[in-house]
């Protein structure tokens, strides 16, 4: 998988630059994220804006690093979502359990 | 019985890097339809999603050790309607028991079906002979 990790403003900005995110290697973003909150990672921004397509398991992997922050006090938010990726968190109300923003800038003056 | 106007069949190998392919398929059917007044847009993606998923499915459940292990995969397209047909040799599993997603407590899985019954029609599971077959079917008007 695709993935660039830089330091902005504090805090940790995850590009996904894959446009798919599916079975085959949503197991990879998954792994990564946790390997990146074992490692003590706790103000974490992904953006999505070069997704265009996710599935169950992307959602999922998602999910998981968004589980694992939590329970190391620690926040996880999602920006720049495409409009068709947007809806799949709309349809399994996930986009209850994520913190989303418009971009980068919102992400940053709401989460400090 | 209506005639299919344009009937694709792909058959590939149980690995997940050829749920692109038959993603792609997907959404390049739904730019070829003909006088579709919906959102195009949203049915590529979700043709995309629905065989993606369908074929996922069929991959987890395919028994691993077989290495002449495929899935094909069928999509129909009628006068009024896109009939996917995904065909697998694993053990099979009961439709009716698989549960709607928990959404106070999410999960990281179990959402594929209730994704693919979110977009499409009709959805049945059938044992046949020697595979069983995910139908799903997308009424066009």
């Amino acid at each position: 998988m695709n993935l660039n990790l830089e330091k902005i403003n504090g805090f940790s900005v995850l590009n996904i630059l894959d446009e798919r995110i599916d079975a085959h290697n949503s197991g990879d973003l998954k792994t990564y994220l946790l390997q990146l909150i074992e490692s003590g990672e706790k103000n974490l921004i992904i953006q999505l804006q070069q997704v265009r397509f996710i599935d169950s398991s992307g959602l999922g992997a998602l999910l998981s690093g968004n589980k694992h922050i939590i329970a190391k006090s620690g926040k996880l938010a999602l920006t720049n979502i495409q409009q068709q990726v947007l809806s799949m968190f709309e349809l399994t109300r996930l986009n209850r359990v994520f913190d989303i923003y418009a971009d980068l800038n919102e992400a940053f003056t709401d989460e400090t | 019985m209506n005639t299919a106007l344009i009937q694709v069949e792909v058959v590939i190998p149980t690995q997940t890097k050829y749920l692109d392919l038959i993603g792609s398929i997907g959404e390049r059917v739904a730019h070829e339809l003909d006088g579709y007044t919906g959102d195009r847009e949203a049915l590529a993606y979700q043709l995309n999603l629905v065989l993606t998923e369908a074929t996922a499915n069929a991959i987890k459940h395919a028994h691993d050790d077989d290495p002449k292990n495929s899935v094909r995969i069928s999509i129909q397209l009628q006068e009024n309607a896109l009939i996917i047909k995904v065909y697998d040799h694993g053990q099979g599993f009961d439709l009716a028991k698989v549960p709607l997603p928990d959404f106070e407590h999410p999960k990281e899985s179990g959402m594929g079906l209730f994704l693919i019954r979110s977009m499409m029609d009709s959805v049945t599971y059938t044992r046949l002979d020697d595979c069983n077959v995910l139908e799903i079917i997308k009424y066009l008007e």
